[in-house]
């Protein structure tokens, strides 16, 4: 009786025994997977602001393009330093135009006497406002938010807007 | 020969004691024919130490941002002794490893040496793979000439197009909206420590899973080679000596290469002015001429997405016998697979002339949506084809699977091969097709 006894304590224990265990090692591999979780998270933390600072560095923002009388209706001009052009259409509305190319990447000069911007890459054409004239590109060049202060064209060189094709919101009017 | 007495009556004991634990003792004689592998992991390897070597060199002097980086490579080619030499060493061999990796996995695949007991070592030799490619990719950028500057915006490019994800993986790579300071801060150190430390420690795996699995596949019997029989002979200095002499000559090629092949160094890079043609890396270049065919979800994404399964599935897929240990596993094997090369070498030019001058950028169907007419249509004939050209040429040969899915590698391999000429050589300005003495 005793020692039958002392067999269930036995089994008891030992069974107490493997449970603890298994709770330690699973507390042992919830502690690890929180500490690869924190790791992984401050190391995200420490190199996601550094984008920011490098634009900052750079100068990119709010950039001032110049009084609204100095461009011309239905003209170009490259701002080489935001990377865009500003485009004012005929009917005075004003657009800036990221210069890359939207199929990979090139930069699109305009071509005065075509009137519109090729692709040096891979023959890509968009007119004056950024439209496709003939593929492989299938996006409309990005735009810049521009702003008109007092007559002043400011442009917003921190946001580029995708777009399919042009529509006339996007144009900012005087 | 038992080890005991190999390792007494050698003369050799010193370097014995020191290869020993890496290498094996004993190695199968058939297994030591040049052809049956022709050492192409062992140049891996060995390009890789040249790499580390030259690139530990360069870190002293290269300054990795875009105001100091062209500057510092053209002081290290024209005012620092060896300058060219070491930055031309480092600049062939990874060229080098690139294609002689690829080489390897041709090897691996084409002797059927990628079954279990060496399934693991097929997958391990694909993250090998993939991590060189990261590897040149990122170092690629480096130089900061018109070239390098070009060729990542475009390939960065074609990531942005993989639906989903695409745009917010190519922000981190590039670390902003465009290549800048921050992308050539990522690509260094990724360049110098991550990839290097990562693939030391993916080849340590794969070296230990090649003794682990016994060595290399060893050659079957067959007719021409039954008298070799199955002997094996001391590692010391049957495959010593040849994995020294292998390994010398490949290093006296690569200096001669670098003595007179200097790497080529443009213009510095300018964001405003485009070079026409740009071009990604040549390993890049096959998909860049497959986003000329085309529409970029299938292009960049499903078309890769689905090779890529099926080079791991490979491995895992159930085979009527084992054939493994000869090249092209058989005769039979071997005439499948020249007709497969045949077949690619035909219809792949025949494909890109067909799309360049009768069907155009726009697709067949120009009326419904590019997705379709440029990416689904296009798709779904090339899938149909390929199952067509599995099913017949298994019939016509009366082949086993292992035979017939070989065959089919191999259609995909040429294919994908001519692509690659095709964008290297035969696309110039504007990537119109042209013949490469006319760029
Ligand atoms: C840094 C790149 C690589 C190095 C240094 C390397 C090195 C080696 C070496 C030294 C061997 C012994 C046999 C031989 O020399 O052929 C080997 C075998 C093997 N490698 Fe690689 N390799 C690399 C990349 C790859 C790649 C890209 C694959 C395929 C996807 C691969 C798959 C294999 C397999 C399956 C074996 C066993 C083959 C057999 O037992 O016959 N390796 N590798
Ligand atoms: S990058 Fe402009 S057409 Fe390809």
């Amino acid at each position: 009786m005793v020692s039958w006894c002392g067999y269930g304590i036995g089994v008891a224990m030992a069974d107490i025994d493997k449970r603890r265990r298994s709770f330690m090692s699973r507390i042992a591999a919830l502690l690890g997977g929180l500490a690869i979780f924190e790791a992984g998270w401050i190391s995200a933390t420490f190199l996601g602001p550094r984008r920011s600072r490098v634009s900052l560095e750079e100068g990119l923002g709010f950039q001032v393009a110049g009084p609204v009388e100095r461009f011309e209706p239905g003209s170009v001009t490259a701002f080489r330093d935001g990377h865009f052009y500003l485009v004012r259409l005929d009917d005075g509305g004003f657009l800036a135009l990221h210069r890359k190319c939207t199929h990979l990447g090139c930069t699109v000069p305009w071509i005065a006497d075509e009137q519109r911007f090729t692709c040096p890459c891979h023959a890509s054409a968009f007119d004056i406002r950024g439209d496709v004239l003939s593929a492989p590109a299938a996006r409309a060049l990005e735009l810049f938010a521009v702003r008109i202060d007092n007559g002043i064209v400011k442009v917003d060189t921190n946001k580029l807007l995708r777009r399919a094709s042009f529509e006339s919101h996007q144009v900012t009017r005087v | 020969m038992a080890i005991a007495d190999m390792q007494e009556n050698n003369k050799w004991g010193f370097v014995n004691s020191l290869i020993l634990h890496t290498r094996p003792v004993l190695v199968p004689a058939k297994a030591l024919r040049f052809t049956h592998t022709f050492g192409l992991g062992g140049m891996s390897l060995v390009l890789f130490l040249m790499l580390i070597s030259t690139g530990l060199l360069m870190i002293f002097v290269y300054e990795p941002s875009p105001e100091r980086a062209y500057e510092s490579i053209l002081f290290m080619q024209q005012e620092m002794l060896f300058g060219r030499l070491i930055r031309g060493v480092h600049y062939w061999s990874a060229n080098l490893l690139i294609a002689v990796a690829v080489l390897h996995m041709l090897r691996v695949f084409l002797t059927g040496a990628f079954h279990a007991p060496r399934r693991a070592n097929w997958i391990i030799g694909l993250g090998l793979l993939f991590l060189i490619m990261v590897s040149g990719f990122t170092g690629y950028l480096l130089a900061w000439d018109q070239i390098s500057y070009w060729a990542i915006t475009i390939c960065t490019e074609m990531l942005g197009y993989m639906p989903g994800i695409g745009q917010t993986l190519q922000r981190v790579i590039l670390g902003g909206a465009e290549i800048g300071p921050a992308t050539v801060i990522n690509f260094y150190a990724l360049h110098t420590i991550v990839v290097p430390l990562l693939l030391v420690a993916l080849m340590t795996w794969h070296f230990w899973r090649v003794r682990l699995a016994g060595g290399v596949v060893v050659p079957r019997d067959t007719e021409e080679n039954a008298q070799a029989g199955t002997d094996y002979v001391p590692y010391i200095p049957n495959l010593l000596l040849r994995e020294i002499a292998v390994g010398l000559m490949l290093i006296a090629f690569v200096l001669v290469i670098a003595i007179f092949f200097e790497a080529p160094l443009g213009e510095p890079a300018n964001p405003g002015l485009s070079p026409n043609p740009a071009k990604a890396p040549w390993y890049f270049v096959g998909l860049q001429e497959l986003l000329l065919h085309f529409h970029p979800l299938f292009a960049v994404f499903i078309i890769p997405l689905v090779v890529v399964i099926a080079v791991v599935r490979v491995a895992y897929l159930r085979y009527d016998a084992d054939l493994s240990g000869n090249w092209f596993l058989t005769p039979k094997g071997r005439r499948m697979a020249a007709v497969a090369a045949t077949t690619a070498l035909l219809l792949t030019p025949l494909w890109i002339l067909l799309d360049e001058y009768a069907v155009g950028p726009v697709g067949w169907f120009s009326s419904t949506a590019p997705v379709i007419s440029n990416g689904l249509l296009p798709c779904t004939a090339l899938a149909v084809g390929v199952v067509a050209f599995y099913m017949l040429i298994r019939k016509q040969f009366n082949a086993s699977k292992n035979e017939t899915v070989q065959a089919l590698f191999v259609l995909l391999v040429v294919g994908f091969t001519v692509l690659t000429v095709t964008g290297v050589w035969f696309r110039g300005a504007g990537m119109a097709l042209v013949w490469p003495w006319q760029t």
